[in-house]
Order: structure tokens, then sequence, then C-alpha cells
């Protein structure tokens, strides 16, 4: 049988990093082909190129070519997807909330009835013709199988129904024939996924070929007729849907063999014995990354890291401690409790957090370094001020001692840049990160919490930074919680590897655990469960 | 940006969600009726007043309705498009043409003026995204400058033109008031009947009634759905492939042009025109009518904008009075409803934003 | 020389540009219509003086990320209270002048914080929610000026004794006291050192406040309320620091104006005192976002110097006054180009 959909040999890469190389994928018609992968493993590029979305030609267009029923065709924009008949239901709604269920189905392929306004002004004019319009929608929705009011306004729909009026939309074009769910039911309730899962089943049954994004295993396994797995841009894994299973799944999305460098001794190893940080029951309300009844004891000394698949939670532990999202719970620090969303109180207890989110959350982009290393230990603990008047709130600024400061910590971090008074906006990734662990420095914390430390910058940065941290631990004995996608950096400089499923904590790891290990407890399979 | 209507939980007792949706008309109406309890005022004189207020302001009021459905705001902008009226009225009052064809022709002409600011308007407003309606306050200062630079001093000299009646005794700008007795009411006297002793303009009123069946049914056409497409999310109506920056280019058209003539109207009723005054609180007192009936910066309706003609121009008429009647002070009533414009623009814009943040 | 051009206009952006080449062009012209310059310098010095304070105001709120401060009369009208205590009580001079101002503060300090509660509830929508706090705020205080307990037969109406008049004389009050001060008279050129040097030391002062710790935390938390947030600032606290500490600028810009102007003026004038204002910072290079003292000086030189010279020099060559025309257009288009530009978007 022919291939409804064919992507061969698909390379790309941005400004010389390779982000795709030779991917190949070929859907059926009435198939669910389904595409799994770690965050960056290359999914999203793949469906930029697929859409021909501007931000591939801009950067220098893709090699490799798409065949649609045994054509080759060229994508150059998303209107040539349209026409082609390929549809995308997308990860967050595409739906107006004051409009009906129908005017949204119909979003801007309105029909209408010529009037004698519209002969002379055009079709702009013709007034909707909302009863047929609503009998298009019907059919849409009646295909799906699923029994939603037409007329009803999408605003006060349950999410799950939402989805199926994207779908509805997508599958009432005509020439629909390739369709593509990315992360469709992340939002979903377990039993609005199961009406889901259901429904694409049926469509693929009426003819469409169905291509299934996806990083939750277990429904994949469930649907899928074949399977194609990303890692790093490369394909590493095509199975047919009989032969997957999750920790094989898993265990492809995530396997890279790492060396474990030889890391500095200790004078004394952190142990159980002594806890600097207690989590019991901790929810955090961080959209997106929630956790909800999380616990974790850290010992004194260690450096932890916090694993796990995007979405799960893991960026949430630190930004809930920090009292930067809504959470709920107890967090001990010495055994003496820690008042949460109090972000004040955390940085006066020695805690001090390098964000996630660099350039929004951890940095004053127009202000120099030196005021950016500066400034959290100036508003915490009165340093670098002069303390010439009473009021504290009014001492002024001490700039000899933030000089001060600022050059050592540009020697010592080595950032590279023109001076202290250089705007870190200017600075590249890795320096604005090192500004940012110079900034959690001079607050001389005892708990450091490092989310994603490595994201957005080189390949020499990224082990610089991780040398620092171990510095920090070494030399400061500082406890360092380390947050990152990339399992590979954890396994290089952690002593423990927390994993996070779907806001819990599954288990805590040895950094030379099998692939396997690591693959079954990302998909929220406990070690007990494996033997 | 996410979501801009209401959303109101339908599972709640009609009664009370009747009442909390008509809080502002329902408030400003209790104020109307102490009003006139304590101003005394003769009913049939209030009624005339409020009669040719209404008919005089409407369209001005309707032409914000559009934008609004747009996602673009209360358009202060109007007074651009009342300018664009009164260039029309001072070009047919030069040439001397009269009447009901005066008007006409002041209809006709304002267009092309109207159209052009309109869409410039329009492309200003893209510009300032999320901040519209203090954009188009500003562009209204700023296109009254412009207009005063015009008729103040390029008139009789860039803009060659001699007329004493009209014009300052130098020769240069224009008078500050303009008789319009060429226009005089043409339009409301083309079809008066006396009800009671009052004179109602039934033309105006039925051109009023046109105007709002227009746009109802625009509203339903295929740009007027466009346009309530772009108007709850401009990033879903683009993904969907409409054109948001045309859509709104072509909403801030229609609201000058109608504002022109909504202008028109109101000079024809009042037959002076201050030539550089008339359109300065033309955008305050019609955003200020349409919030009383009850619309926001994103929700607004004929109904809304008829009640709040009404209620808004009653209290109008009836502060200095009522202020008289309570303080033997006139001017606090006057203040009063100054106060009652501004106040009423605030504290809508407050709970607006309010409302759209804690979603 | 071209590309020097293109640096300074890059710098300095066209309608500013334009600003300044007008300002140069009305010298040339005065120089060439034989008209003495001296004065006109001299007048200009006593409007930038006048209006500084007022310009000052900006500041505070832009930092903290309010915005434009259009809500400006709520400060003005706080100091058009204390200056009225100040003359009910008969005080003169620099007592007059010091009083009026101490007397403002609390009504600033308190008027100021209610206004910042609003504006934290309407972030996106604080300039035009303040513009129109700032109109209603004016017509509100109209309605108090006709009922207030003032008794002072100077400041009421002769017939009925009740109600503020439209305009009060100063004359008798603290009327040009900073003018005066220190005035330094050489040949046609005359320096209002007093008043100039008052404008020196508030926007000293208000340099200084952003050298503080909490001035550190207001400025951090204007530039990223989720970076401060993040070192344990309170964003709420820190805008309404701003806001406050701008109502009550607007406050003692008002009083400086008014000794100045030699005139106290009531009911609708305050409305739009606001704009020129809002429209001197954006002149001096501020955006939305930010706002130094530098823009302050700048911006109050170039703008009250354009319109000093504009009228005497205009005249000569047009007839009528196109000064306030000119202000009109000025203004707004200046803060028209501010809203209209790229940068600054989240504001609103």
């Amino acid at each position: 049988m022919a291939y409804a959909l064919e992507m061969r040999g698909i390379t790309k890469s941005y400004f010389g990093n390779t982000v795709l190389k030779g991917v190949d994928i070929a859907v059926k018609s009435g198939e669910i082909h389904a595409l799994v992968g770690e965050n960056g493993a290359g999914k999203s590029t793949l469906m930029n190129i697929l859409f021909g979305m501007p931000v591939i030609h801009n950067t220098g267009g893709f090699e490799g070519e798409i065949i649609v029923d045994g054509q080759k065709v060229e994508i150059t924009s998303p209107i040539d997807a349209m026409n082609l008949g390929i549809g995308m239901v997308h990860q967050e709604f595409m739906l107006l909330p004051g409009f009906t269920v129908t005017e949204n189905i119909k979003l801007n392929r309105e029909l209408g009835r010529p009037n004698i306004v519209s002969r002379i002004l055009g079709k702009k004019f013709e007034l909707l013709d909302m009863d047929q319009m609503a009998k298009d929608s019907r059919q849409a929705l009646d295909k799906l199988g699923v029994d939603i009011d037409e007329w009803l306004p999408i605003a006060g729909l349950p999410v799950g129904y939402m989805q199926f009026v994207e779908i509805a939309r997508e599958i009432d074009k005509s020439n629909m024939r390739i369709l593509v769910f990315d992360e469709p039911t992340a939002v979903l309730t377990e039993a609005e996924a199961e009406l889901f899962l259901r429904a694409i089943k049926r469509l693929a049954e009426s003819g469409l070929a169905i291509l299934f994004i996806s990083h939750r295993l277990d429904e994949v396994v469930g649907v899928a007729h074949e399977v194609t797995v990303l890692r790093d841009g490369e394909v590493v894994g095509h199975l047919p849907g009989s032969e997957a299973r999750v920790d094989k799944l898993a265990e492809l999305m995530v396997g890279r063999k790492v060396e474990r460098p030889a890391l500095p001794p200790r004078k004394k190893e952190p142990s159980d014995d002594d806890i600097i940080l207690e989590i019991r029951d901790l929810s955090v309300d961080m959209p997106g990354e929630r956790l909800s009844g999380f616990n974790l004891k850290v010992r004194r000394g260690e450096i932890i890291g916090i694993g796990g698949l995007a979405g799960h939670g893991k960026v949430g532990l630190a930004n809930g401690i920090m009292g930067l999202y809504p959470s709920s719970g107890t967090v001990l620090k010495d055994g003496e409790e820690l008042p949460l969303n109090n972000p004040k109180e955390a940085l006066r207890r020695g805690f001090a957090f390098v964000s996630e989110d660099r350039r929004g959350v951890g940095l004053l982009l127009d202000e120099s370094i030196e005021n950016n290393i500066a400034f959290t230990s100036s508003q915490i603990q009165n340093r670098f001020l002069r303390q010439r008047l009473p009021l504290e709130s009014l001492q002024v600024r001490d700039n000899q001692a933030v000089r001060q400061y600022a050059l050592e910590a540009i020697k010592n971090l080595d950032i590279r840049c023109q001076g202290p008074e250089q705007p870190v906006r200017r600075l590249s990734g890795g320096n604005q990160q090192k500004v940012c662990l110079a900034r959690a420095l001079a607050l001389s914390p005892e708990i450091l919490f490092a989310s994603e430390p490595t994201r957005g910058i080189d390949v020499g940065a990224k082990s610089l930074v991780l040398d620092l941290l171990v510095r920090f631990n070494r030399e400061l004995g500082m406890t360092v919680i380390m947050t990152s996608s990339e399992l590979a950096e954890l396994r290089m400089i952690c002593d423990r590897i927390a994993i996070v499923y779907q806001g819990r904590l599954v288990g805590i790891l040895s950094p030379d655990a099998s692939d396997v290990e690591y693959g079954l407890m990302m998909a929220g399979k406990k070690r007990a469960e494996v033997s | 940006m996410k979501t801009q209507t209401a959303v109101l939980p339908r599972q709640r007792g009609m009664d009370v969600s009747l009442f909390k949706k008509n809080a502002v008309p329902l408030l400003f109406l209790v104020l109307c009726v102490l009003g006139v309890m304590v101003s005394g005022m003769d009913a049939r004189f209030l009624v005339y007043e409020v009669l040719t207020r209404f008919a005089r302001n409407s369209f001005l009021v309707l032409a914000l309705l559009i934008p609004v459905s747009a996602g673009l705001g209360l358009n202060f902008a109007i007074t651009v498009g009342a300018m664009a009226g009164q260039i029309a009225v001072i070009i047919i009052t030069h040439y001397q043409i009269k009447g009901l064809a005066g008007l006409a022709w002041a209809m006709l002409l304002s267009v092309p003026f109207a159209v052009v600011m309109g869409y410039l308007a329009g492309m200003v407003m893209n510009r300032a995204k999320g901040r519209e309606m203090i954009t188009s306050m500003i562009l209204g200062f700023f296109a009254n400058g412009l207009y005063q630079l015009v008729f103040l001093f390029l008139v009789g000299t860039v803009i060659p033109m001699k007329n004493r009646s009209m014009m300052l005794p130098e020769g240069v700008g224009l008078r500050n008031t303009i008789d319009l007795w060429g226009i005089s009411r043409a339009l409301d006297n083309l079809w008066r009947i006396n009800i009671g002793g009052i004179w109602v303009p039934l033309g105006t009123l039925a051109l009023i009634a046109l105007l709002c069946v227009v746009l109802h049914y625009f509203m339903r056409t295929r740009l007027g759905q466009e346009m309530r497409a772009v108007g709850q999310d401009r990033h879903i109506a683009e993904v969907a492939g409409i054109d948001v920056d045309r859509i709104r280019i072509i909403a801030m058209i229609f609201s000058t042009v109608l504002a022109a003539w909504g202008q028109l109207i109101f000079l024809q009723n009042i037959s002076t025109l201050n030539t550089y005054n008339s359109h300065e609180q033309v955008g305050t007192f019609a955003v200020a009518a349409l919030l009383v009936g009850g619309a926001t910066a994103t929700r607004a309706s004929i109904w809304q904008a008829m009640v709040g003609l009404l209620l808004f121009h009653t209290l109008f008429v009836v502060s200095p009075q009522a202020g008289q009647a309570l303080f033997g002070i006139p001017q606090i009533g006057e203040y009063f409803r100054v106060f009652v414009a501004y106040g009423v623009i605030a504290v809508a814009l407050a709970l607006h934003s309010w409302q759209r943040r804690s979603r | 020389m071209v590309e020097r051009f293109q640096e300074i206009k890059a710098r300095l952006g066209v309608p500013r540009l334009i600003i300044i080449g007008f300002v140069l062009a009305l010298f040339v012209t005065a120089f060439a219509t034989g008209m003495p310059i001296g004065p006109l310098v001299s007048a200009s010095l006593v409007r930038i003086g006048m209006n500084g304070t007022l310009v000052l105001a900006m500041v505070p709120t832009i930092a903290a990320g309010v915005g434009l401060n259009f809500g400006l009369s709520v400060g003005i009208l706080c100091g058009l209270v204390g200056a009225l205590i100040s003359m009910e009580m008969g005080l003169r001079g620099f007592t007059g002048f010091f009083a009026g101002i101490l007397f403002s503060l609390p009504f600033a300090v308190i008027a100021g914080w209610a206004y910042a509660v609003l504006l934290n509830k309407v972030k996106g929508q604080e300039m035009m929610v303040g513009t129109y706090v700032g109109f209603s705020s004016v017509a509100v205080m109209c309605i108090f000026w006709l009922l207030a307990p003032f008794r002072n037969p100077e400041m009421v109406w002769a017939i009925g004794g009740q109600g503020l008049r439209y305009t009060l004389t100063l004359d008798k009050y603290f009327g040009k006291v900073l003018n005066k001060l220190l005035l330094v008279s050489i040949g046609q050129w005359e320096f209002p050192l007093g008043l100039l040097g008052f404008f020196g030391i508030l926007c000293l002062l208000v340099h200084l406040f952003f050298k503080t710790k909490v001035g550190m935390a207001v400025k951090a938390a204007g530039a990223n309320p989720r970076f401060a947030q993040a070192s344990g600032i309170d964003p709420d606290r820190t805008r309404t620091v701003g806001v406050i500490l701008s109502t009550v600028l607007g406050a003692i810009g008002i009083i400086v104006y008014a000794q100045s102007y030699g005139f106290l003026q009531l009911y609708m004038a305050p409305q739009m005192m606001g704009f020129p204002a809002v429209a001197a910072i954006l002149i001096g290079g501020a955006t939305l976002r930010d706002a130094r003292i530098s823009h302050v000086v700048l911006g109050t030189a170039l703008f009250q110097t354009l319109l000093t010279i504009a009228l005497p020099v205009t005249s000569r060559v047009i007839e009528g006054d196109i000064s306030e025309v000119a202000r009109l257009i000025i203004s707004n288009g200046m803060i028209l180009y501010a809203l209209t530009r790229r940068d600054g978007r989240e504001i609103a």
C-alpha cells in the first residue's frame, strides 16, 4: 500500500547546529503513526518543516524531500500544507471563547448568502448562512462520535470537548487527508483521553493518515500502528505497534552513553544521617510543571539531580520552594519549617536560586554585570550598602564594595566581559549564566537550586558551568539541587538523581544505573515493578 | 489577550446575573430618578431636552461600536471623525450650499476625509497594540493640534480662502464660531411631529434606527464575523488566516466615517460651529454615554448605546438644577456631570482591566 | 560625515532631531531679525525651573514600571490644597512657600497611596486609567473648591463669600519667591539661580533615591518584576513607592510652578497639566520603560525653550499666537511617537 505521507532524509541545522539528521518517516492512510522523543529531540522542527513554517525558510531551509501520495511536493508556507490536505491539531487551543462551536469550526471558512450589498461591495458583505454552517459542523462532530451541541459557546465547555472542536475544524476541511496531533492528550483528564483515543481510531478507520506526537508512552502503546523514536535529531528506533513496549521506548528515548569524569573527593561523604532539607507532600502550582505530593530528603553537602520528562514537574520544585509559584506542603531546613510562598524568607534562610528562565527571571538585562551580581545580596542581607543612615531602606549603595566584589567574581568564575559595567544583555549565554551564579554566590547560600543551568548555552560553556557547580559543592560545601532535562549532565556530576513523574517522586537512582532503569522510571515505573 | 469576552457561569440564577449584568445602568437609573426628583424640572422640558440630545448624539455613540467589537477598545479618536465632518461643513458653508442638499453634500464630502483619517488612525492603532485606548485619546489631541494649525494659520495664507463672514478680520484663520444657518436643523425639520406639545424629530430618529439595523446586519456578514474574531483574539484570528491588521484598519475607517456623519447631525441641530471646540469633547461624552449603558471596552451593543444615551443625557440635563436645589450653587451640578463623564470612564476601565487580570 | 549624522540620528531619534532643529531655527531667526537673545534665554531659564519639577515627577513611575504618569493631576491637586492652606493661614514669602509644600505632603502621600493601590489592580492599563482618575479627581475637586471652608476674603468670591475664585493672586503670599532668589543679572541676561538650584537639588535627591536600597528595588521591579520577585521584592510595593514619590513631586511641582507664575489656578485648570510634563520627559529621550534625570533636564530645557521663544520669534513672521498650537502638536506628537514605538511593549 502506498504511503500518504513520506518524509525522506530530512536534515536541518540552525546556525551550524544540526538538529535533524537524515530522518525518515512514512505514514499510510488509515494508520496511526506515533512519533515519540524527549524535548529537544527534533519533533517540533520536523513538524515545522512539514508545515513550511517561516522559521525553517528564514534559517536556510532543509535537506531531504517530502512526498505526499507518491508525489514529491514543495511546502513553503502553512497554506501549501493546508492545500495538500495536511492539518494540525495544536497543543494550545486555537478557539475563540465567545464564538459558538459552529462559528469556531467554520472560522474564516464561513458560508455566506449573497445579497444586494454584497453583489456591489464584494463577498465580505454576504450574510452568514448559520444553519448550513451548523449542519456541516454537526457532520464533522458526528464523524468523531462526540455529542456536543454545535450551538454552544466555547467558553464553559470542558477542556476535552475543546480538543474535539479543534479536530472537527480540521476534518471539516473537505480535502483533509493527513492529520497531525501535537501532544494532544497533555491537557486531558484520563476519561477524556480515552474518549479522544477512541475518536482518533475512528478517524484512522475512515481513511485518514494520522501522525501522533507524544511523550506519554503508555497511550502511544495503546493506539499506534507504527512507532518512530527520535533522539538528538536522529531516528533511533522504528517498531510496529505490536512490538512497542513502554520500557523499550523509554530506553530508546533517553539512552545515551556518558562518561562520568573523576570528581574531586570530599572530606566527608554526604549521608542520610545528616539531612539538610526535607520536603514533605509538596505541591506547586506552576503551569505546565505542576508538582503534587512530592517528597524528598536532601543530604547535606551532596549534589542531587532532579530529572524527569518535560511537563512532569521537575522544574516546579525549585520554583515552589523559592516562593515564585503558589505552593503548599512542608519544607524543613535543618529541621526547621520554611514558610512557603515567601521568596524573601527562603533567601534569608540560606537558599539561592539560578532560574531556568535566565533572561526572564535570572537577570536585569539592561543593568551592568556588577549591579546584577550585587542586587539580591544587597536587598536580602544589606550587603554592599553604606551603613550611614539608621533607616535601612535609605542606605546608599557602596559602589566600591560592589566593584571589588564584581571584579573578584569576574576573575573567579571566568566571566568573559569588557568589565563590570557592561550590560549583561550583551554577554553570551554562558557568561550570562555565570553572572547568575555569581549573584547566587554573593548570598553565600547553603543550598543552591540550579534549574536547567546549561540550557541554551554552547557546549564549551556547558562544561564550565558544570565545573563551577562542582567547585561550589566541593570547595564551599554548598548543597546543590540541580534540575536538568539532560540526563547525561545529571549523571556526570550528581551523587544521586531523583526522577519526577506526574508531579511525584518515582525513585532515586545512582548516576551509574542502567539506561533501562532510567527509561522505565521516567515513564513512571518504579524499580519494584521492573523485576 | 487570551479571552476578552466575559465568561458567565451558566448555572447561576437568572435574576442575580441579570441584576449584576446591568448594575451600571441600574445605578445610573437611580441617580437619574433622584436627579429628576430633586431638580423638580418640568417634565415636558426634560423630555424635550433629552430627546433632542438623544437625536443629535446617537450617531456619535453608535460610531464606537465597531472598534469595540474589533478589539480596539473605546475609540476616543472619533474626534478625528468629528473633524472630518467639520471640514465638510466648513466647505459647504463657504460655498453656501444650503438646506438638506447642503447637509447631504457635507455628508458626502466628509467621507473621503474620514476614510483617509480613519486609515491613518488604523495604522497608528496597529503600531500600538495593547494600548489602543490611550493612543486613540492622544491621537485625538494631536489631530486637534493639526486641525487648529490648518484653520488658524494655513487658511488664508497657504490655503486660499476669502470669506468675510467666516474668517477672522485679519484675513487669516477662521472665526471661533461660524453660523450654520444654511443647514440649520435641515434634517430635524425634514419630518417632525408634535406629540403632546413636544416636537419629535422623526427624520433624525428614523436615520438612527436605520443605522442600528445596518449595524445589526453588518455584524452578521463575513466582514463582521471577522471583526468579532479579531476582537476576541488577534493571535487565533491570525492563525485562522484572517488579515488582522487590515480588519482593524477597516474598523477604524468605518468608525471615523460614522463619527463624521454623527458630527454633522450634531451640528445641524446646534446650528453653530465652534470651530475650535465643537469636536473636542465628542470622544469623552460618547464614550461615557456608552459606558453608562453598561458597555465595556470589549463588549458593547446597540441597546447599551441607546440606554446609555438616555441615562447620560438625562443626568446631564438635570444636574445643574439638582445642584442648585441641593446646595444653592448650580455650578456644583455642572461639575458633577463633568465628574460623571470622567468618573464613569475611569471606573469602567478599571473594572475592565481588573476583571481581565483576575481571569 | 554621513555616518556621523546617522549615528546621531540613531541616538537621538527623528522627532528629537526635529525639535532640536526647530529650536535652533528659532534662535537663528531671532538673531537674523535682530532680536536680543539675552531676554529670550532668560525667559527660557525661568520656564525650565518653573516646569522642571513636574517633569521630574515622571521619573519614579516610569522607573517603577507603571509608565507615564498621566494622572499627575492627583499630585497637582494635593499641592494646590497645601498652597491654599498656607494662604488661608496668611503665611508669606518663603515661609508660605515651604509651608505650602509641607501641608501638601500628607495629602500627596495618602492620595498617592490610594492611586497606587488602584493602579496595581489595573496593570496593563495604568496610563488610561491614570488619565481618567486624574480627570475625575479634577472634577471632584471643582466641587470641593466651591464648598471648601476657606474664609480668606482674597481667596473666595466677593459675592456670597462662598467658594474659591478661579485664579488666586500670589503677590502677597509666596509669588516669585524662588524666581527672585539669587537672581543674577548680567546686562540683558538674567539667571534665576535660586529657581534652577531648587530644581537641581530635587533632581539630585531623586538621583540619590535610586541609589538607595529601596530605590534600587523600585528600579529593578520596574525593569523586571519577576527578577525582583525572585530577589524577595514585592513589585506591588515598589510600584506603590514609585507612585507616591511621583505624586509628592507633582505636589511640590505645582507649588514651584505657581510661585513662578504668580497665580494659583483652580477648577479645570489642572486637568491637562500632566500632559506637557509627559511630553517633556519623552522629548528628553525617555521611553515608556526608561527614564533618567538627564532626560528630565534635557527634555524640559528643549521643550520649554521652544515654547518660550516660539511666540516672540514667530510673531515677527506670522500673525497670531502659534505657540499654543505648536505646544499641542509637539507634546501630543511626542507622546504618540512614544506609544507607537516598538519597545516597552507590555506597558500600556
